[in-house]
Order: structure tokens, then sequence, then C-alpha cells
């Protein structure tokens, strides 16, 4: 395999990256659960990290499950008929609307969530509600889910299907519901896998929406890496992999498994 | 052309042009309330400082600004070309070799994929902060992360994995045929790297490229966490708008970040089908 000069160096710059990447995660797993990083693993390993970290942050954690679980809730309701909707009616008029929900994909967080302050900020009750966050977490994980669903949408016949659901007497509802919905699943799989994902891991809207109450998960992280002893930090980010790598994994084998239902 | 059919389920009863229009509903609401009227309402409030829309020539006059602007493309584009330069060759090395082993490489390389841009900021921490490896590994001062250095390297972290998924998905695609003609031809490794594959990806590495500078020019979370005295767009932003109160400048500073990434993700989009999710 590296017979040639040219493999060489590609083995080594994919190692070189690798490690790159994983050398830190590794650092921050190992730190989160030794008693006193600065003397080095031989000072003996311990959970009392992980445990002062549940103590302190518990609360964000949920809140971060909670917001995360409100955000599949809503963007299944927004996006899988948008998407459905979008898929029956191709066309300029649809591609324009696409092309503008996906606009919180290119428009940094800071920029969109400046932009939810000025018009919503001055509104107290809504401002310090959990739902204020909320709204910034569909805004940036909406267009994920309509462009998975859109996508094995466009791949089968839908018309045809509903045609012929039609002509037996379903009704439009019942033909979205019958049909659509079950073929449409393995996007709507992968587009909530994403959802979740990405809403756990929101920082950069959700460090301007949120208040002192309402502290989410990565939001906690950017506190204890600020104010909290490296072992803590390191725990509390032990905390976040052990939360994102699994649904990272499902979500791409998810994602795969949508993409081979399109080609 | 689909005839509108009436059917009557209960007391619903709804044409198939009406349905469709209720299930735009949601999604018309939602977007209306929480993306056009507040991007509006941010492009209105740039100009209501006294100098007016004028504030947009101010950012060009002002030399805060002006350095930050620059200071902000000049790492975006340094990380945009190491990224390039380390995900296509690893990229390429991926997609050609099946060896026992490689999937664990890739998992590696796109679990930061999930990673926010803070944490980001806290591997940087953990490699080049205080208590860092390299501090521990090297004798005298080797505290980097919290430089322009650190802030490069934060910004490449993040960038890696997804210029390296747009590069393989588009390698994946190129004929292996055209590379086993250069073989057999007796081309080296290197001509064939040079002079069939590269010229075979340029579209998915411009589109990767842009892709990898318009997120490293909005990344907040990891300047965040790392950027505490350089002026990286989105901190002073972020400065203006916490500290100084400054909202019009905020708001238009905002403004110009958003239409060059978004051009920017235009462009990509172009080039290749899809883009892979900014932020960090």
């Amino acid at each position: 395999m590296l017979k040639s000069p040219t493999k060489l160096l590609q083995l080594i710059v994919t190692l070189a990256a690798c490690a790159f990447l994983f050398v830190p995660t590794l650092q921050s797993v190992l730190a989160g659960v030794t008693a006193n990083y600065f003397r080095g693993v031989s000072s003996g390993l311990t959970l009392k990290w992980v445990g002062q970290v549940w103590e302190l942050y518990a609360g964000s954690i949920f809140l971060s499950i909670q917001i995360a679980l409100a955000c599949l809730a809503a963007t299944l309701i927004i996006g899988v008929p948008a998407a459905y909707a979008l898929a029956r009616n191709p066309g300029r008029i649809s591609r324009v609307l696409e092309e503008f929900i996906s606009l919180p994909l290119a428009v940094p967080g800071l920029a969109l969530a400046l932009a939810l302050l000025q018009l919503y900020g001055t509104n107290h009750g809504f401002r310090t509600h959990w739902s204020f966050v909320l709204v910034g977490h569909v805004l940036y994980t909406l267009p994920f889910m309509v462009r998975s669903v859109m996508s094995v949408l466009a791949a089968i016949d839908l018309k045809t299907l509903e045609e012929g659901a039609a002509s037996l007497g379903a009704s439009p509802q019942r033909r979205f519901f019958d049909i659509v919905v079950p073929n449409a699943l393995p996007g709507i799989l992968a587009g909530a896998l994403t959802v979740v994902t990405l809403s756990i891991g929101e920082f950069n809207l959700t460090w301007m929406l949120h208040t002192p109450h309402l502290k989410t998960l990565p939001v906690g992280l950017a506190d204890s890496y600020a104010s909290m002893r490296l072992e803590v930090a390191s725990a509390y980010t032990l905390v976040f992999f052990v939360m994102i790598v699994p649904l990272l994994l499902a979500m791409q084998w998810a994602s795969a498994r949508a993409q081979r239902i399109t080609q | 052309m689909l005839r509108p059919i009436v059917v009557c389920l209960g007391i619903i009863c709804m044409t198939q042009r009406q349905f469709l229009l209720l299930c735009f509903l949601p999604l018309a609401i939602f977007t209306l309330a929480f993306l056009a009227l507040p991007l509006a309402r941010l492009i209105l409030a740039s100009s209501e400082s006294e100098a007016g829309w004028a504030i947009y020539l101010k950012i060009l006059q002002t030399p805060r600004y002006l350095s930050t602007l620059f200071q902000t493309v000049l790492v975006s584009i340094a990380v945009t070309f190491t990224a390039l330069a380390i995900s296509t060759t690893a990229g390429l090395f991926l997609v050609r070799n099946k060896f026992p082993g490689r999937g664990v490489l890739l998992s590696i390389l796109t679990l930061p994929l999930a990673f926010p841009g803070v944490v980001v900021g806290f591997m940087i921490i953990l490699l080049g902060g205080r208590q860092g490896l390299v501090n521990q590994l090297l004798p005298g001062h080797w505290v980097f992360a919290y430089s322009v250095f650190g802030l490069f390297l934060g910004y490449l972290y993040f960038s890696i994995p997804r210029v390296l998924l747009t590069v393989m998905a588009a390698a994946e695609k190129i004929d292996p045929a055209l590379e086993e003609a250069a073989l057999t031809l007796g081309a080296p490794s290197y001509r064939i790297i040079l002079d069939v594959l590269l010229p075979a990806l340029a579209p998915a590495l411009i589109a990767a490229g842009a892709i990898a500078f318009a997120t490293a020019m909005g990344a907040f979370g990891t300047a965040f966490t790392l950027a505490t005295n350089i002026d990286v767009l989105p901190m002073v932003i972020y400065t203006e708008f916490t500290l100084s109160a400054n909202i019009a400048m905020a708001s238009a500073l905002s403004v110009v970040l958003g239409l060059v990434t978004w051009a920017l993700l235009l462009i990509a989009r172009s080039f290749s089908g899809t883009t892979v999710a900014a932020g960090g």
C-alpha cells in the first residue's frame, strides 16, 4: 500500500490530522476523571468532578434536552408538511422559499440573534421565557428537517401514488398521513436526529438569547471554561461528549440510509 | 396536472390546493415572524444612529473596524487554504485506500462536526493553554491558545471535517478508470494527483473553500473562548452590542457579515449540490 513516497506523505498528513482532532478530546476525557490534572493521571482516577458537574449543571443539561425535544416537535410540525408542499409544487417560488428558509445556515447565529433580540427583546414575558431560546433553535434546525424530507420525497413518484389513493377516495389529509409520511420516514428520521444533535450543541444563537435562568448545556460549558478549574470543565465536556457522540453516530447512520434511498 | 379533487371526510372538506396551502401555513407564519421581520428590523436598526445609512461608509473609515475586517479575512483565508490542503490529502487517501482502521480514522475526522464552537475553543486550550499538552511536553513557555495562532488552530479544527466530507463526496464520484489510464501510461502518483484528481475535484474544492471561509468569518463560539484579546468580526459585533450598546454599528456589522457569508455559500452551492452546515 505504501509503495510510493506520495502515499506515505498522504498517510502522514491523515494521521497528523487525526491526532490534532483526537488528542485534545482524549485529554479532556482524561482530565475529567483525573484527581489532579496538573500532577497527571498518577494522582488517581476519580468521578468526583463528574459528580460536581452534575450538582452544578444538571439543570442546564435537562433544559437542553427539553429544548431539543421541543425543537424536534416544532420542526416536525412546521417542516414535514412544508417539505411535502414544496415537493409537490416544484417551481421558482418554491426554490426562492427554500433558499429563504435556508438563510440561517449561511447567516451567522450571532446576526440572527441580534435580529431576534431587537424585534422581541422589549417583550419581557417572551424574552425571559425558554421558548425564546427555542425559537432560535427552530430557526437554525428547520432547514435541515425540510431538506432531509424533501430529498427523500423527490426520489419517489409521489404524484402517481397520490393519484392512486385519490381515485380510491382518499382525502388530501388521509393521503398525507397514509402515503406521504410513511414514505418520507427515512428522511424524517435523519432530519430528526440532525435537529436534536444540532439543538443540544447550539451555542452561537443561544448565548445571545439566554437569560441567567435559562442556561443550556453549551452555555454552561462556556461558563465552566471561564470560571471553573480545568478538571471540572473537562468533566463537563466529557458529559457533553457522552450525550453528543451517540447522537452524531446515529445521525450519520440515518443520513447515509436516507441517501441510499434517494440514489 | 392534478385536478382539484374534493373529498369530504367528516366535516372537513378540502381540495388538494387548499390542503397544500395549509401545509405551508406553519412555515409561512414562523418564517415571517422569526426570520423575515427580525432581519428587516436588523437592517433598519443599522440606520438608526446619527450617521444614518452612511454608517456602512463609517465602517470603512474607522481604523478599528477596518483592521478587524482585515484580520478576520486574513485568518479565514489562512484557515481555508490549510484546511483544503490537509483535508484534500487525507480525503483522497481515505477514498482510494481500503485498509483496517479506515473507519476509525474517518470517524475521528468527522467527530468535531457536532462540537459547538466553545468546545472547539476548549480543545485548543487543552493543547496550547497554560496547562496544555504542548506546555507540559516542551520546556519553556509554550502558551499559544489565546493568540491569533490559537484562533487559527481552533478554526482549522472545525474546518477540517467540513472540507473533508465535501472533498470525499466528490472524490468518490471520480471514475477510477481515469487514474488507471494514467497509471498504465506510466504517470507517477504525484502526477496522477496533480493532473487527474485535482482538476476533477476543482468544483468541490471551490465549494469546500467557500464553506470553510464563510464558517471561519462567522465563527463566534470559538472566538468567544479564545479571542478575548483579538479583534475578529464576530467578537467586535458582540462587544459593540453588549458592552458599548452601539446597536446601530453592531447591526451594520452583522448585516455586512451576513451578506458576505450568504454570498459565499451561494457560490459554494452553485459549484456543488450541497453545503455542510455553518457554525462554530
